[in-house]
């Protein structure tokens, strides 16, 4: 019995995620294995099979994984579960989309947004927007786990490639098209998951063009834009740069929050960052009891400064 | 079309929560409830396209003691037209729950479940997954938009994912949990409390429909997050900038 790992992929690059999850996968002490479906993905499997610690592919290329449709791999991943004691998948959208469908068609439950693990059949997940750790036990033959990336290591990738095995496997259930993606990615700025820097604004922003200006500084800092739900809420971002209980949750080296006071639900987002800088013109701000540095300021003089200095060395 | 919402009662979302004595679980006696507010999403939603003319009827359903009643009451001021308790003292995992409500959506015949994509209090964001697994249903999670195609039978919904808004056309019957810009929940007037006393709300006793529940899971701890501490207020930018080099290493 291994470990099966469903990697999280446009079908052109294999998300950092995963290289998360194989690290967590590790402690668990048995082969892992990792599922790469989707449609002219190559690039993907090539990525896959080189990360160390792996010692299997699982490939499925049909037009019907492409999506990544939950309906149509949720019954992929049932029909080869028997093989597996654990199932494991990023708790991320495309995680949590999939995986409790896969859970349930099994008739197993799932552990969510797993951080921890404490021994084979043990685990720890926030719960109350991470105001709580709560540690589960569970005594099913078979284990299925969402992870939470960034409480983990990323994996290294190797020169020696692993097997590669295909899955002639078809499961085009047809309950639901694929219309569009409207991304909103900027590919000047790194991917906000996985960030080693992030730059967050919120309600102290007033327009689009006031994270312009987070954007320069972004741009020396290599870091990506995040935002508090309230600048989301006021149409200033998209909805996929939400950091929060309900959003993304990143755990960066340097997480600079910018005109964000701090709400509860917001923290569960990122309390876990190395650094945390606070830059607020409000000294009551709760954020401030939570940051290592804090900068009282007024954000519109405070970062084009920042920024300018940043070129000064 | 007949719709069914799935509300649960949870720790109001404005309440600091307190873990009990023993670890062993948050402390929910004497302590504000409140309906969970992505399943106030879901509810408000299945009132705009009963509005639209789309849905016909809207039954609410929850799971749990006497006491979520109260939620169900909720449900029926803001315009559920009928309102079931399944009654039980047990506390449920997703799946269970997930089961429970597969069975009352085939005994309704239920043709749209709508659900808060997640509960704030255990953060499991599995139900809704769950049950369209197990009603072998489309399904389509983290809605910021949904339009029903009637005539079609096809719903199109815009899902707030890590890459951005990504639009589906999932065929009917599905389940649709629902994010927070979906919509913003109304306020519930006075005569619609008063109305809703008079609107059927029915008690099932979970014994009395046939689901098998069984858990394979075990709480063996809740403990509160290592705190993280205060640091230094820095003077100027310059300074922040300096300890950020010098001091934290971190660019």
């Amino acid at each position: 019995m291994a470990i099966l790992i469903i990697a999280e992929h446009d079908n052109l690059n294999l998300n950092d995620v995963t290289r998360h999850l194989v690290t967590a996968a590790q402690q668990l002490d048995h082969e892992i294995h990792i599922m790469v479906a989707g449609f002219n993905h190559q690039p993907v499997v090539a990525q896959a099979s080189s990360l160390a610690g792996v010692t299997t592919i699982l490939q499925a290329a049909n037009p019907a994984y492409k999506y990544q449709l939950a309906e149509n791999l949720a019954s992929l991943i049932q029909a080869i579960a028997s093989d597996y004691k654990y199932i494991i998948a990023p708790a991320t959208t495309f995680g949590k989309n999939l995986l409790p469908r896969v859970a349930a068609l099994l008739d197993t439950e799932q552990i969510s947004d797993v951080i921890a693990i404490i021994s084979a059949d043990s685990f720890v997940r926030p719960i109350y927007a991470g105001n709580a750790l709560e540690t589960v036990k569970t005594t099913a033959s078979k284990i299925i786990l969402t992870i939470r990336a960034t409480a983990f290591a990323m994996c290294e990738f190797t020169t020696n490639s692993c097997a590669i095995k295909n899955l002639d496997l078809v499961f085009d259930l047809n309950l639901t098209t694929f219309i569009g993606l409207a991304t909103s990615a900027n590919s000047k700025l790194p991917d906000l998951s996985v960030a080693p820097i992030v730059i967050a604004g919120g309600r102290g922003l007033h327009t689009k063009e006031d994270f312009v200006m987070l954007e320069q500084l972004a741009l020396k800092l290599h870091a990506a834009i995040g935002a508090s739900r309230a600048a989301v809420d006021a149409g200033l971002v998209t909805n996929d740069l939400q950091i929060g209980q309900t959003g993304k949750v990143v755990a960066p080296n340097l997480y600079i929050a910018v005109g964000i006071s701090g709400a509860i639900q917001h923290l569960a987002g990122m309390k876990d960052s190395k650094f945390i800088v606070a830059i607020n013109k409000d000294p009551e701000a709760p954020i401030f009891k939570f940051a290592d540095y804090g900068l009282v300021a007024d954000l519109y003089q405070a970062i084009p400064e920042l920024t300018k200095l940043l070129d000064e060395k | 079309m007949k719709c069914l919402v799935a509300v649960k009662q949870v720790v109001d979302p404005y309440v600091n929560i307190r873990i009990n004595s023993n670890n062993t679980a948050v402390e929910t006696s004497n302590i504000k409830m409140a309906m969970n507010p992505f399943d106030e999403i879901a509810m408000e939603e299945a009132l705009r396209q009963k509005e639209a003319g789309i849905i016909s009827s809207i039954t609410a359903v929850s799971i749990g003691s006497t006491s979520v009643q109260e939620t169900l009451r909720q449900a029926l001021a803001r315009g559920a037209d009928a309102a079931i308790l399944v009654a039980t003292d047990q506390t449920l995992t997703p799946l269970n729950i997930a089961k429970i409500l597969a069975v009352l959506a085939k005994q309704q015949q239920i043709q749209l479940v709508m659900l808060g994509k997640q509960a704030i209090d255990d953060d499991c964001n599995q139900t809704g997954q769950m049950l369209a697994a197990l009603l072998g249903w489309a399904q389509g999670t983290f809605c910021s938009s949904i339009k029903i195609n009637a005539a079609e039978q096809t719903i199109t919904v815009a899902r707030e994912t890590d890459y951005g808004l990504e639009t589906l056309q999932l065929r009917l019957p599905a389940v649709i949990t629902t994010d927070l810009r979906l919509n913003e929940p109304r306020y519930i007037s006075l005569p619609n409390v008063m109305q809703a006393k008079r609107k059927p709300l029915t008690t099932i006793n979970l014994d009395s429909l046939s689901v098998q529940i069984h858990s394979e899971l075990q709480t063996l701890k809740v403990a509160a997050p290592p705190q993280r501490k205060a640091g230094i207020i820095v003077p100027s930018v310059t300074e922040l900038l300096h300890k950020l080099r010098h001091e934290a290493l971190v660019i």
